[in-house]
């Protein structure tokens, strides 16, 4: 076996320059001649902008030019999904400038860029601008936004809605309910998060007057859709003129996608000021403007039959756009988060309403997961709350609820088509790990110490390698989403890979060489893979929704099958044999029944080197796949989480989570499991820790690491990480997608062991972050003898 | 108002006139172009810019340039042997203990110290050093292990 083959636990090739210091990021780059940005944000969460004055500030040291949005002359930054009401209407979009025009709508954003020779300076000449606003009434709370006509966050959008879309039959779904032997039902916000990749973003925008050229570094997932949003819509540069570099990117989860404010503003701006413009995110505007997660309040019912039988589900969701609508944000609660309801159960029934609403809060976007671990969380509490109602055990009931393995390919009610899945052994090998069968014997043990011990279950799916085009364009999407990839033999047999994805963090260095190495039977250190550079690669549309491997991955596996071929031929014609009796094994195209062998350097510098070869045969070695798959996949698990409450502080401690996953064929194990382990955090990050809070003026009162709480190393347990098989049906490699699944799964298991935790008090519902003071106030108000004290 | 430093900074006497408010990160990265060490929050509390300072860890976003001045600084770029790295980074290396890598210089000056003074860390005692140091890609699982791994090499 190839000692980089598929399915080795491979260490990685970037370590190397990450673990020296040699890493690349956005922020590393200077440019000749550079200047700095510094973008004046607003302090206010609505507010009329009654006038500027810059003049003071013009004249600070080291001030090459002051913009603001009177000097804006671009179009606006688009959103690029499209979702109609449930009535036929489109969607409310308003328009998004990168600088303010005359409203403010959320604490940070943009009123002024500053470009001066030092940082220092721009920052010391922003403080001298003087803004007269006037402010206006804010709206924070989604309910009340939605509620009432007061308080538009967009005059032009009535009850601050943006959309109200459903899916499913109401009426039926009404009915059924009505019918049902019992009905489970959960109030529950998903609380509003925030990505905070540790590595801030970072944008140096660059024109050469010259060629007319543009140059955009910057910390993005996928920088040819930049290219595309930003070139195409806010600039309108010809994308032949503009080129798009995410180099090394320190952590994205999402909140690199979405097209910046800031990207366009230092491109625009450094033909005006002549000079490369380098603008970096301090960590305090990053709380204001990237992008943020989640953020629902979601109404569910579950109803049942006698037999704990799943029969309909109803939702209504209230999802949070913010003040604009960012790059994907208007997809997430509906396309990415509705679909996933049926979670992997076979529910027969399910509606779902989602009204989208305005509010003067920084926008939300996808963030890790995005809207599956929205659904899965509502799905598993109610899940759980079914349990309690009918003191099924929660194992059992979600065993019996379970879509069988032999019942796919299976079509949900929700529009999904689950391609394969085999869920109980999955959930059996979280249940051996876990001891869940010693739990009761825990518990008794825990509460003689006085602690109050909890375990929970929660089953999740997810649908990745977002996918085929045709399907997310029959769903709103303004973009098709493939994967491409080019595979360049080199004259002596090295390789180098041009890949669409876009790593920050998940190892596609080694991953898709081990890929490489391995069909081609070449050394794992002859593969270059090439990513994140609109100059070099061929259009891609990047790293997001778990699509590296299974989008990305497949079209590297189709392009080298296109190498094959093509060598085939060559080998054929220097062994003197017919292409049918070539093979190609081990790296070594061999006649069949013959020791006549040509190695892949060999069949290579002939190609370049084509003094022996066929007319009808074109020189050189390299081609190129689009990969478009047929079907999303469909990972999916079960996560256990143990954990004890002290009743006299509400402190948690997690004794042990036990993840076991199905992600389809495995390429590296280690890698695998770090991309679990980094999701678990995440989703127990979401469920313990983290959640933004605004106040009722719209002030960020969680906007810095010292405020918004992060997990560190001592908040976490280690975590056991199982893993199963069902090889994706629909592309080449088989593989499904790893990165989110902590991220789903997490937070219901986890909150579920809390609420099993406090069971005995007869508390049946908290709301995330579960902090020990809301713990502590629940137990205090569900025991009288407690709060008395 | 500008000021002149001078330091020893990996093993190499450096002076500079900077700005009196220049922050030791800066000078780092931006005077001597050692871009290893990184800034993730501007408040002390990532610990993305560790180095050593007179053999302790401190966080570079948090000092002065000039309260530095005659010191010996170590950063990240200065561990390894040409191609042969510390012990600490193979153990990172080995262990899966960083993703997107940003944090990783800092957690791995950070560990060195720790290891310093506590040869043999238990794994709550590496969890509790980490309080200064997010890693947002890692669950720190495999951090643990890996400072777990190179503090047994290093004591081979």
């Amino acid at each position: 076996m190839h000692e980089h083959a598929i399915g080795l636990p491979v260490t990685r090739k970037e370590d190397f320059r990450f673990l020296t210091g040699h890493g690349t990021y956005t922020d590393d780059i200077n440019r000749p001649n550079q200047v700095y940005a510094y973008i004046l944000r607003s302090p206010h969460a609505h507010a009329a902008i009654k006038s500027i004055d810059t003049s003071a500030a013009s004249a600070a040291p080291g001030v090459i030019a002051i913009f603001t949005g009177a000097d804006w002359d671009a179009g606006g930054v688009p959103c690029g999904w499209q979702v109609n009401s449930k009535d036929g209407s489109p969607m409310n979009e308003p328009p998004h400038y990168p600088l303010c025009k005359d409203r403010v709508r959320h604490v940070g954003d943009q009123v002024a860029l500053v470009i001066a020779e030092s940082l220092p300076q721009a920052k010391d000449a922003a403080e001298l601008i003087v803004v007269d606003y006037e402010e206006l009434p804010v709206v924070i709370d989604m309910e009340k936004a939605i509620a009432g006509d007061s308080n538009l966050v967009w005059d032009e959008a009535p009850n601050n809605l943006c959309y109200d879309w459903e899916i499913g039959d109401e009426a039926e779904i009404d009915a059924a309910i009505a019918g049902a032997a019992q009905v489970a039902e959960v109030e529950i916000v998903n609380n509003r998060l925030i990505a905070n990749a540790v590595e801030p973003r970072a944008a140096i925008g660059e024109y050469a007057r010259g060629t007319g050229q543009y140059t955009l570094h910057t910390t993005s997932q996928n920088p040819h859709v930049i290219r595309l949003l930003m070139g195409a819509f806010v600039l309108q540069l010809p994308e032949h003129k503009l080129r798009v570099v995410a180099p090394d990117v320190g952590g994205g989860f999402g909140s690199k996608i979405f097209h910046y404010a800031e990207e366009a503003l230092v491109t625009w701006a450094a033909p005006k000021v002549g000079r490369p413009i380098k603008w970096t995110a301090e960590r305090n505007e990053s709380f204001i403007s990237d992008a943020h997660g989640r953020d629902h309040v979601t109404r569910g019912k579950l109803a049942l039959d006698a037999d704990g039988n799943f029969v309909a589900m109803k939702i209504s969701t209230i999802a949070n756009m913010g003040a604009y609508l960012s790059t994907f944000s208007t997809c997430v609660p509906t396309y990415l988060y509705a679909t996933l309801l049926a979670g992997n159960y076979t529910t027969p029934q399910i509606h779902c309403n989602v009204r989208a609403v305005f509010t003067n809060t920084v926008p939300v976007d996808a963030y890790r997961g995005a809207g599956r671990p929205e659904a899965t969380y509502v799905v598993e509490r109610l899940v759980n709350e079914a349990s309690r109602i009918t003191g099924i055990d929660p194992v059992e009931i979600r065993r019996r609820n379970y879509i069988k393995a032999d019942q796919f390919p299976y079509q949900t009610p929700v529009a999904l088509m689950y391609d394969i899945g085999n869920y109980e052994p999955t959930m059996s090998k979280a249940i051996a790990a876990a001891d869940y069968a010693g739990f009761e014997a825990r518990r008794a043990e825990a509460a003689q110490r006085g602690m109050l011990r909890g375990i929970g279950v929660a089953s999740y799916i997810e649908a990745c390698g977002i996918a085929p085009s045709q399907v997310v364009g029959s769903l709103g999407a303004r973009a098709g989403l493939y994967e491409c990839a080019k595979v360049r033999v080199h004259p002596t047999g090295s390789v180098t890979v041009f890949t669409g994805s876009h790593a920050h963090g998940q190892g596609h260095e080694t991953t898709f060489s081990q890929i490489v190495a391995d069909r081609l039977g070449i050394p794992f250190e002859n593969v270059d893979i090439v990513h994140g550079d609109t100059d070099k690669i061929p259009f891609g549309m990047g790293t997001y929704g778990s699509r590296s491997l299974a989008v990305g991955g497949s079209a590297i596996y189709n392009a080298i099958d296109k190498i094959i071929a093509k060598a085939t031929v060559i080998a054929a014609h220097l062994l003197e044999a017919s292409e049918q009796d070539v093979e190609f094994v081990d790296g070594q195209f061999r006649v069949a029944g013959t020791d006549k062998t040509l190695g892949l350097g060999d069949v290579s510098l002939a190609a370049y080197v084509p003094h022996n070869f066929p007319e009808e045969l074109e020189p050189g070695l390299e081609e190129q796949a689009f990969y478009d798959p047929a079907n999303f996949t469909y990972p999916a698990g079960t996560h256990i989480c143990e954990l004890e409450i002290d009743p006299d502080t509400g402190e948690v401690e997690i004794v042990s989570f036990v993840a076991a996953d199905d992600f389809g064929r495995i390429i590296n194990p280690m890698i695998v499991d770090g991309q679990v382990h980094g999701g678990l955090a995440q989703g127990i990050g979401q469920a313990l820790l983290e959640g933004c809070v605004y106040d009722q003026d719209g002030q960020l009162l969680t906007g810095s690491y010292m405020d918004y709480t992060m997990p560190r190393a001592d908040n976490l347990p280690a975590f056991q990480v199982e893993t199963s098989v069902t090889e994706c049906t629909h592309n080449p490699l088989g593989v499904k997608g790893c990165g989110e699944a902590g991220a789903i799964g997490a937070p219901a298991a986890t909150m579920n062991a809390i609420l099993n935790a406090l069971s005995p008090l007869g508390i049946t519902d908290l709301a995330m972050p579960a902090t020990p003071h809301r713990i502590w106030q629940a137990i205090r108000s569900a025991t009288p003898a407690a709060a008395a004290e | 108002m500008s000021v002149t430093v001078s330091m020893t900074v990996n093993g190499k006497a450096i002076s500079a006139e900077v700005e009196a408010r220049t922050l030791l990160v800066q000078l780092l990265r931006d005077e001597l172009e050692l871009t290893g060490t990184h800034v993730g929050c501007d408040t002390s509390q990532c610990g993305a810019c560790v180095v050593h300072v007179d053999g302790k860890s401190i966080k570079s976003c948090t000092v002065l340039a000039a309260q530095c001045d005659g010191a010996e600084v170590t950063t990240i770029e200065a561990l390894a042997t040409g191609d042969t790295l510390h012990p600490m980074q193979e153990a990172f290396r080995t262990n899966h203990g960083l993703q997107c890598g940003f944090c990783t210089p800092g957690m791995v000056m950070s560990a060195l110290d720790l290891v310093a003074n506590n040869p043999d860390p238990s794994e709550s005692e590496v969890r509790d050093w980490l309080e200064g140091n997010i890693c947002r890609c890692t669950g720190y699982h495999n951090i643990v292990k890996s400072i777990l791994d190179g503090a047994k090499a290093m004591r081979s």
